[in-house]
């Protein structure tokens, strides 16, 4: 589903993935892992094409089409989603208005009609149940006044919305308490089907334990230096990452 | 090219169906102003004496005062003397079809969704069947005389209910009341004059008629409305089509009146030409609006959007002298490019318990600057008045500016007034975050605009609002890339 080869990019002239592999298929959940600062959001950000970065180098082909020269919504369009590690906040514009905006933008790029209200509304109730959603929040305005924890859960509520083909969640876990950490994680686990996919970046092996991995990552330095399956997950959790920052200089 | 010539070039091109006599040279008065031009403009008119020494007295007020300088506008000096004070009621070059027009504009119209025939109307093109127009235009005329309602130009109502107008013009906005309101008294060309009876409540917008009659009613407009005691009305000004005007000063002055128990709603869409992208041209919008409620429980609401002119200058205010009177002011002023506006309120709180409320929404993009600029007074005798001003201001890109100068002159201890203001901004992130969803920059700024200012659209009476949201998403065009 999702090939990235050799991708090499950078922001303000300073290179930040130095050649980044991974692929994933369907069916699957990656989780990437790595110390503070290696690129883990920078690749989230480059994969949907936020501004500002420089690619030299590589490509990131989903479902044999390059991402890298898509407008970000094109890809949003193609069902690549990211949840923010840092949601922001849209003053005046209401959550309902806000998603029933994007679906109808991706119906739209594939020549379908909006979604009618009834349907739309049917389908917000389902999902807000899903991540236990208080009421009012339909009309609130998108992450305004959320807690860290709500804008959280509401980046899993429009994944479950717009049920994108490949989701990469930034941190989602990070600020959650426990409860909220299962809705999310429940969530995420409710959505997985054989025809999508998740990167799930993480710095903390407990999601793991909720959303069991097909693959763990550690990216290091704009790579990734180390693959394997949950247990390695476990290891970091011990070990730190020392000894894996040691192995890559001894290179 | 001689100036006479160019004149006659000018008006050789125009079309003159307006019934005005043939000889041409007479239609135009040579530029610059002077109390022989007032009195030319006067007499061409067919005015009353008494109009003519009222225009004289305005004249010579306006001679005595400066030119104000405080509003937060920057503009070349105006000279008052290059103008021409009056012309016959011009128009539009008359066009074989719509193939001739501006295709920029015919896209305009078509992102507004204005049928055919009203796009031929305003682009000037020869209709020979006016059915639409004409039908709709005596029905109205029919039902408005059975109420007793009086709704003419302005230039109609001097002639015609020369007492009405003797009695109230002038009466909420004096000649000495500003620099171009002295200006528009001495010289103003025509607008709409309105009388709604005692207990009448005017089944119809007044905008019907208005946007029949669109064509120009001049730069120096002036309007009247007037609504005893338990009537109500709701009048429409302007037209979200675009309008294109080479006469760049434009300072009109309109005045409303409300009775006792009377409603009236103002609504206005402006959109003058603000100029080009590079800030060159445009039109200077320097406007004096003023309701007085003046009897108890009376209520005038001003609700306005205003996307247009290079420079706009203009607070609509309520005077609630009635005990119980009530004034809202709804705003959306959207700035782009190098446009500037100073716009705003002022609340006067003169009767008991009465009551204001200020909702200003002003969206700046480019390099253009947007000042809120407004007064609530509370008057010794206002007792138990209320306010609540409500401004907000969203920016979009690092090179525009929105000011907020809210003024408060309090002196009644039981006033209560409240002032609330926000300033958000229209950030990068928040445009990548939409992108991510799938939702297009220009679409996304559209998005926020429409939900930063639903207050104040959801105002407009319904067949207005859905335009002037089009309109709004077209005056944000371009603001992202
Ligand atoms: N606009 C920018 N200008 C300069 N450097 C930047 C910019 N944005 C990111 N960086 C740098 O790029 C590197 C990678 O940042 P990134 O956010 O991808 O790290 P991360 O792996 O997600 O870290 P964390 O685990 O803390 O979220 C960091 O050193 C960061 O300081
Ligand atoms: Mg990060």
């Amino acid at each position: 589903m999702l090939k990235i080869k050799n991708l090499k990019a950078g922001i303000a002239g300073k290179e930040i993935l130095k050649g980044f592999n991974l692929e994933v298929n369907a069916g699957e959940v990656h989780a990437i892992m790595g110390p503070n600062g290696t690129g883990k959001s920078t690749l989230g950000n480059v994969l949907s094409g936020k501004e500002g970065y420089e690619i030299s180098d590589g490509s990131a082909l989903l479902n044999g089409v390059e991402l890298l020269e898509l407008a970000p919504e094109e890809r949003a369009q193609l069902g690549l989603f990211l949840a923010f590690q840092y949601p922001v906040e849209i003053p005046g514009v209401s959550n309902a208005n806000f998603l029933k905006a994007s679906i109808n933008e991706i119906r739209k790029s594939k020549g379908q009609n909006p979604i009618s209200a009834p349907e739309f509304l049917k389908l917000l109730r389902e999902k807000m149940e899903l991540v236990e959603m208080q009421k009012d929040f339909i009309s609130r305005s998108v992450n305004v006044g959320f807690s860290g924890g709500e804008k959280k859960r509401n980046e899993i509520l429009q994944m479950a919305m717009l049920n994108p083909q490949l989701s990469i969640l930034d941190e989602t876990d990070s600020g959650l308490d426990i409860d909220a950490l299962r809705i999310v994680a429940n969530g995420v686990n409710k959505l997985r089907t054989p025809d999508n996919a998740f990167i799930i970046i993480t710095h903390y092996q407990r999601l793991l334990d909720y959303i069991v991995p097909d693959f763990v990552h550690v990216m290091y330095d704009g790579r990734i230096v180390k693959s394997g399956d949950k247990s390695l997950a476990l290891e970091l959790e011990e070990k730190g990452y020392d000894w894996i920052k040691e192995e890559v200089e001894a290179l | 090219m001689s100036e006479q010539n160019q004149i006659l070039e000018d008006l050789s091109s125009s079309d003159y169906k307006y019934g005005f006599v043939t000889n041409i040279e007479q239609e135009f008065a040579p530029k610059g102003l002077s109390e022989d031009i007032i009195r030319f403009i006067s007499s061409k008119k067919e005015e009353p004496e008494w109009m003519l020494e009222w225009r004289l007295k305005a004249y010579k007020e306006w001679q005595k005062m400066e030119e104000p300088q405080w509003a937060n506008v920057h503009f070349p000096k105006i000279d008052f003397q290059d103008i021409i004070y009056y012309a016959a009621p011009k128009q539009k070059k008359e066009l074989n079809s719509l193939d001739e027009v501006d295709p920029e504009l015919l896209k305009t119209f078509e992102k507004l969704g204005i049928s055919i025939e009203e796009q031929k109307r305003l682009s000037g093109v020869a209709m020979d069947i006016v059915v639409d127009s004409v039908s709709v235009k005596t029905t109205f005329q029919k039902t408005l005389k059975e109420k007793g309602i009086i709704f003419c130009s302005m230039s109609d109502a001097i002639k015609n209910h020369s007492e009405l107008v003797k009695k109230y013009i002038g009466t909420v906005v004096p000649i000495k009341d500003n620099y171009f309101a002295a200006l528009n008294s001495a010289v103003f060309s025509d607008g709409s004059f309105c009388y709604i009876p005692k207990g009448v409540k005017c089944p119809m917008e007044l905008s019907t008629y208005f946007r029949i009659n669109a064509a120009g009613s001049g730069q120096f407009e002036r309007t009247l409305l007037i609504v005893d005691e338990g009537g109500y009305a709701s009048y429409l000004e302007g037209c979200t089509a675009p309008q294109r005007d080479e006469n760049q000063l434009h300072a009109a002055v309109v005045e409303i009146i409300a009775m006792d128990d009377a409603e009236i709603k103002y609504s206005t869409v402006q959109n003058w030409y603000p100029g080009d992208k590079d800030g060159k041209g445009g039109v200077y919008n320097f406007v004096t609006k003023r309701g007085m409620c003046k009897g108890k429980n009376s209520k005038i609401s001003w609700t306005q959007v205003e996307t247009g002119s290079a420079i706009t200058w203009k607070y609509p205010s309520c005077i609630l002298a009635g005990d119980n009177s009530i004034g809202e002011f709804y705003s959306v002023a959207v700035t782009n490019h190098f446009q500037q506006a100073d716009t705003g309120t002022k609340m006067i709180h003169i009767g008991k318990n009465s009551k204001s409320r200020i909702v200003s929404k002003g969206i700046s993009i480019g390099k253009s600057q947007n000042t809120y600029r407004g007064l609530v007074k509370v008057h010794k005798k206002a007792e138990n008045a209320r306010n609540f001003s409500q401004c907000d201001s969203l920016l979009m890109g690092n090179r525009c500016g929105a000011h907020t100068f809210p003024y408060i002159e309090v002196d009644n201890r039981s006033a209560k007034v409240e002032h609330e203001a926000t300033t958000s901004k229209i950030s990068e992130d928040i445009l990548f975050y939409c992108q991510q969803r799938g939702i297009d920059s220009e679409q996304a700024v559209a998005m926020i605009v429409n939900g930063f200012c639903k207050e104040v659209m959801d105002n407009l009476p319904m067949e207005f609002a859905v335009e002037a949201r089009k309109l709004l998403n077209i005056s944000l065009e371009g603001s992202v890339g």
